[in-house]
């Protein structure tokens, strides 16, 4: 019989005011931590770094340690929308429009060379990075970058979404950064 | 004694009658001649085996639906069409290549004919082959030639709102926009 006690990782607590039968800290960092530990990601892939994510997603990198069990497939449920691949100019409104579909606070990861730049495909047809049509929160450098420089700009999202005001989405300058893109 | 691995002229002779295949392209330029006139084809060449010839758009149409009807060696399908441009050649600067197979006799034919790029107009294939429906409008899209006749001539790959026709040979295949790739030695 397997007698382990499975190991049950939790996340430290923030700091706070402690006392016998309470504990007191800012609602900020409770809102943060649950998000970033939570994170549901959109995978949006076109190309070999897509294929570089289903390695992410499988059981040796497995993403889901970091609280992206679910990978949602719907832009309405999902909290990161992770561009993988070469977008095409043509495919440019579709990405946008996955964007505007997702609810606030929504983060953006560029995964490789093309989402981030346009990679080697500086060629007439292909947007020349993801950063020309929706506000990106993290670059993944690389073509196709490895499974552990995902899972390390996953990370750098988390610490953005733990260390974000809850405010920060009403505050005018991310008003003016998404009217800057046209997005309302 | 004779250098056996050079061949004689008359050997090389002998051997391309024995081949089948250059025995089918002999009897395809022959049924070409018979049914269009020898005068409707210049350039006649067969690289790699590949017979090709260059006709006039004023001809191409009736030249491929006639091997569309042709019995003897039933090149009755269409396998490609697309676009091209050579800017130095004068008033013949774009072109389009037509590719016929028969898939009962396995022979292939490649048709080109050339236009000025003041007039890129060329009849349609689209009431002989469904499939030249997709690859007009490719050439279109790409190389601005104008199918007369075509049903519905619009871009197919890139964005509907492009201005240009991208694959002539005076817009830069670069995306004008980057920035990263302005370093004197190891960008542009």
């Amino acid at each position: 019989m397997d007698n382990r006690v499975p190991e049950i990782k939790m996340t430290k607590a923030p700091d706070g005011l402690e006392g016998a039968g309470f504990f007191a800290t800012s609602l900020e960092k409770v809102v943060g931590i649950a998000r970033a530990n939570s994170l549901w990601p959109l995978p949006f892939a076109t190309s070999c770094c897509g294929i570089e994510f289903m390695a992410t997603m499988g059981a040796r990198y497995d993403i889901s340690r970091f609280g992206s069990e679910r990978p949602s497939f719907s832009p309405r449920q999902a909290d990161l929308l992770m561009v993988m691949g070469t977008i095409a100019k043509k495919m440019a409104p579709i990405v946008k429009q996955v964007y505007e579909q997702m609810a606030e606070p929504r983060w953006v990861l560029a995964m490789g060379a093309c989402a981030s730049s346009g990679g080697i495909f500086d060629t007439y047809s292909v947007l020349q990075g993801i950063d020309r049509i929706i506000p990106v929160d993290v670059y993944v450098p690389g073509c196709p970058p490895r499974p552990e420089q995902v899972l390390d700009g996953l990370m750098r999202v988390q610490d953005l979404a733990k260390n974000e005001s809850l405010r920060r989405r009403n505050s005018p300058e991310y008003q003016a950064l998404l009217a800057s893109y046209n997005i309302k | 004694m004779a250098d056996p691995t050079v061949e004689s002229p008359d050997a090389q002779e002998t051997a391309a009658e024995l081949d089948p295949a250059a025995q089918k392209n002999k009897q395809l330029l022959d049924l070409l001649y018979r049914l269009f006139g020898q005068d409707a084809f210049t350039d006649v060449e067969e690289p790699y085996g590949f017979l090709t010839a260059t006709t006039t758009r004023e001809k191409i149409h009736d030249i491929i639906a006639g091997l569309q009807q042709d019995q003897e060696l039933q090149l009755n399908f269409l396998t490609t069409m697309c676009g091209m441009h050579f800017p130095e050649r004068k008033d013949q600067e774009l072109g389009m290549v037509y590719m016929l197979h028969s898939l009962v006799h396995n022979v292939r034919l490649r048709l080109k004919i050339f236009f000025p790029i003041g007039d890129p107009h060329v009849p349609t294939l689209t009431e002989l082959y469904s499939a030249a429906n997709w690859m007009e409008r490719e050439a279109f899209d790409f190389y601005g030639i104008i199918a007369v006749g075509h049903p519905n001539l619009i871009r197919i790959l890139n964005v509907e709102d492009m201005d240009y026709h991208p694959m002539r040979k005076q817009y830069a295949l670069e995306d004008g926009t980057r920035e990263d790739k302005t370093d004197l030695f190891f960008g542009r």
